[in-house]
Parts: structure tokens; sequence; C-alpha cells
């Protein structure tokens, strides 16, 4: 596979404490993939390793082909992110926020305008681009964070609970809008502890204590069981 | 090299817009010099008799004596004020969202320091301007001579707080920053008093000025201002600033995991 996501024997600790012990995954072009795991798996240490944030001493990342060891460059251009923590700048408009985001992945100057109204229209906010980042709610910000995830057109959209914090309604919509973004092509890694937001035709990998537990389609992994009711079985603690 | 350049331009607008937000800063940034300068050394006028020393050619106020001083002190303030915008970026995730861009981080790094180093420039000539206005002159090209000095002074500071950033892991922290960098770093350098007196009193401190590098941010800014080079200050200068900005590199190495206790 040359597309998409595909980590390989990915260890990485802290100190005494193995955060990720030999993490392998592959995410294919076209695919929504849930990362299931409680607090405390390893989610956010392999979402920082996937964004260079940090760097693991052994393992391999590829995204869409790109070594992010060796082309980190290319790597990142090819990675859209929606970080679990806001990033937005409050005090700047939506069009700044996305605007200074173009920028910083090299976006023509000429080009921004028109990406962002795309990017915007993408989400239904084109309304609201000239308000501050602080004038939206929680599920807008997120939105926005959405569109700014996908401004620089990347092939891989990681994303890191993405609704915590958000009401029903907005959550269930953030949800639908990035299962569409996975059917019309792009590849999703989506984490979450939140059983609810996995479908069954979603591929689905479990991380318990820094280990992938279980891999496969969601639907055939459940079996009978609600995903709530195995997930629980499968690791002790409640989704 | 266009993504370059936009890149910095991004970077340095957001600090440009940041800095207009916060109007208090900009006050605060004012205020602290011109207190040192209209109440502080109208105060020790009296008490501290200078001498003709190199690069004034005349007797001079203790006013004038500390300018170039209050100058590098808003520099210096100024490199923290951003060491500490730059933990509060972590802590609030917004540093998430530089470090995943695909440009170097290097460069990345460089152009946070560039932008507010800039900042830090526009206040010392507002500062300027206003001990011009309270009668506190110097020669009219100086203020252009000094502008060089000026930016590496910036950037050596920034560098400092650059690499501080990278070793403080909570905001809470930040106060240990004030009375251990800060203030010595002042207090220990030429910028209120010059190092002969310093001598007078205690030999041992006077060599612990002369090897504080911000006695020669002050001293590089202080011969520019009388358009003159010190070229000893000049090269500490330089020295550190390559010192400290390949520290703030290393510090900022995803590999040493700065982001991990976020993680």
């Amino acid at each position: 596979m040359t597309g998409g996501l595909r980590v390989t024997d990915l260890s990485f600790d802290y100190g005494p404490k193995k955060a990720l012990d030999r993490v392998s995954l592959a995410v294919p072009p076209g695919q929504f993939c849930a990362l299931l795991g409680p607090n405390g798996a390893g989610k956010s240490t392999l979402v920082s390793l996937l964004t260079r944030l940090l760097v693991a001493p052994t393992g391999d990342i590829h995204v869409a082909g790109h070594d992010l060891r060796t082309a980190p460059r290319k790597a990142l251009a090819e990675l859209g992110v929606v970080f679990q923590q806001p990033t937005l700048d409050l005090n700047l408009t939506v069009r700044q926020n996305l605007s200074y985001f173009g920028a910083l992945h090299g976006l023509p100057r000429g080009e921004m305008p028109g990406r962002i109204d795309a990017a915007l229209d993408r989400l239904d906010m084109r309304a609201r681009g000239d308000e501050k980042a602080r004038a939206l709610n929680g599920g807008h910000r997120r939105r926005m964070e959405l569109a700014r995830a996908l401004l620089h057109e990347p092939s891989v959209l990681l994303l890191d609970e993405p609704t915590v914090g958000l009401d029903a309604a907005a959550r269930a919509a953030i949800t639908d809008h990035v299962h569409d973004l996975a059917q019309q092509g792009l590849c999703v890694l989506w984490t979450t502890h939140l059983t609810d937001e996995v479908r069954d035709d979603d591929a689905l990998l479990v991380l318990h204590r820094g280990q992938i537990i279980d891999a496969g389609v969601t639907g055939d992994i459940r079996g009978a069981q609600t995903l709530s009711d195995w997930f629980l079985t499968r690791t002790g603690a409640p989704a | 090299m266009s993504g370059f350049w936009g890149v910095t331009r991004a970077i340095v607008g957001r600090e440009f817009l940041r800095f207009i937000h916060q109007r208090e800063r900009f006050i605060a940034a004012l205020v602290r010099p011109l207190v040192w300068l209209l109440i502080f050394a109208a105060g020790f006028r009296a008490a501290l008799g200078l001498s003709i020393i190199p690069p004034y050619q005349t007797y001079i106020t203790y006013e004038t004596y500390i300018v170039p001083g209050l100058c590098a002190m808003v520099l210096l303030f100024n490199g923290m004020q951003s060491s500490l915008s730059l933990v509060y970026d972590r802590e609030m995730g917004s540093m998430r969202l530089l470090l995943t861009s695909p440009y170097p981080r290097w460069w990345l790094l460089f152009c946070r320091l560039f932008g507010s180093t800039a900042i830090s420039i526009l206040q010392v000539y507002a500062f300027l301007a206003i001990a011009a206005l309270f009668g506190i002159t110097l020669p009219a090209l100086g203020y252009i001579a000094v502008l060089p000095g000026l930016i590496l002074g910036g950037l050596m500071l920034g560098a400092l707080g650059l690499v501080l950033s990278s070793f403080i892991s909570q905001l809470e922290n930040f106060a240990g920053v004030m009375n251990f960098v800060i203030f010595p770093m002042f207090f220990l350098s030429s910028a209120l008093y010059p190092l002969w007196k310093m001598a007078e009193s205690s030999p041992l401190l006077r060599d612990i000025c002369a090897f504080n590098p911000f006695t020669h941010v002050v001293e590089l800014i202080r011969f520019l201002l009388y358009l003159q080079l010190n070229f000893h200050a000049l090269a500490w200068v330089v020295l550190s600033t390559l010192v400290l900005s390949l520290l703030a590199v290393w510090g900022y190495d995803p590999a040493r995991g700065l982001m991990k206790r976020k993680g």
C-alpha cells in the first residue's frame, strides 16, 4: 500500500512507563478507521508521534507513502489534523485563523481566499468567516478546525477525540461529515473512547495499555454484543 | 522559497496581531523603563557621580547613562514575555499547530524569534521617543545606528526566551524565571552602573557582570547610540546568540520530547 497511513512496529516510552508497545496499523485511502481505547491507552501518544510532535526511537510511520522520519516535510504536507485540544486563536477571525494555517502549510497567497471559501462552504461556515473565533460555540469551533485541517487538501486526516465537549447534535454532525469524507476517498484515523461514534462498517482498532489488541471490521468484531458491551469486556473499562 | 516567505509573514503577522490585542502589554512595556528613567534615575542622579568613560565625551547625567540599559531592558522583558507566550501556546495547544507545519522546525522558531524581536524594537523606539520628549536626547544618527544592535540584542534575548520555554514545563513555573533570570541578568550588568564603579565595591561582582551577555547587549547599544562600534561587545553578543539559538533548536527537537509532558 503506498497511500493512506501505515505504522510499523512503533514503540514509545516515557522513562520507565511504556506508552506504546510495537504498534502496527494500516489505513488505506477511503477508509474510516476508528481507534478505540480507554483513557490512558496511548492514543494521544500515538497522535503526537503521527504528527511528529514526538519522535519514536523505533518503528516507522508512512503518510501517503512518505516516511515521516526521512521525509517529514512531504509526510506532514499530506496530513490534516484535528487536535483534541482547541488550537484556534480566539482573538482572530475565522478567516484569519485559516489563512495563518494555510501559510504555515505553504499555500500560495493568491490561492488562499478561494481555498478558504471552499473549505468554509464544505462545512457550511462561510457566513461566519468574518466573525472572531471567540464568538463561535463549541460545535462551530470544531467544525472550523475541521475545515482548517482540510485546507491544504491532505490525503490523510487524523482526528484526536474530536467530539470531546460537544453536544449530541454537534457530535453527530461532525461524525457524519467525516464519514462522508472517507467515502469520498480520504484516509481517516479517528481516535475516540466513545463507542457510539463507530459504525459497523468502519475499520476498528482497539488500543489498550499501549498495544493493539483487536483489529478488523467493527460489525464482525463485536458479534452479537453492542460495541459498548464488547469494549467493556475486552478492556475492562466502561466506554 | 515563496512558501518560506509566506510562513515568515504569517508567524510575524500573528505576533503583531497578538501584540495589538494586548494593549496592556504595550503600556506595561513602556511604563517599566520610563519609571526607571524618570523616577529612579532622577533620585540617583545626585548619588552617582559618573566620570567620562567611552563612548561619552563629556560629563553625562545619570539619566543619559541608563538609557541604553533601559533599551536592553525592554528587549529582555520582551524576550521573556515571548517565552511566556510560547509556554502558554504549548499548554493551550496552538503550539501543536505551529510545529506540525511541514516547514523545518528551526525555521518556524526563527520566525517566532524574528517576530518578537521586531515587536521589541518598536517598543524600544517608543521608549526613546518618550525619553526625548523629556529632554533626554542622543545624537540624531545614533537612533538609526543603534538598529542593528537592537536586532542582534533582541534576537539574543529572544533566543534565551526560547531556550527557557523549552525547559519550563508549566506556566506556573514562570515566576521562577523572573527571579532567577531577569533580575540577576539586569542587576548584574552595566545597565544601571558602569563596571568600574562595580569594581570599586567588588571585583568579583565586576567579573560576573563582565561575563553576563546582557552587559554586552547594553554596551553594544550604548556605543552604537554614540555612533561607535564596541567590537568586544559585538563578538560576545554574536557568540551568545549562536549558542542560545543552537540550544533552542535542540530544546525543541522532537526526539527530545518537548511535548511529552502534554502527550
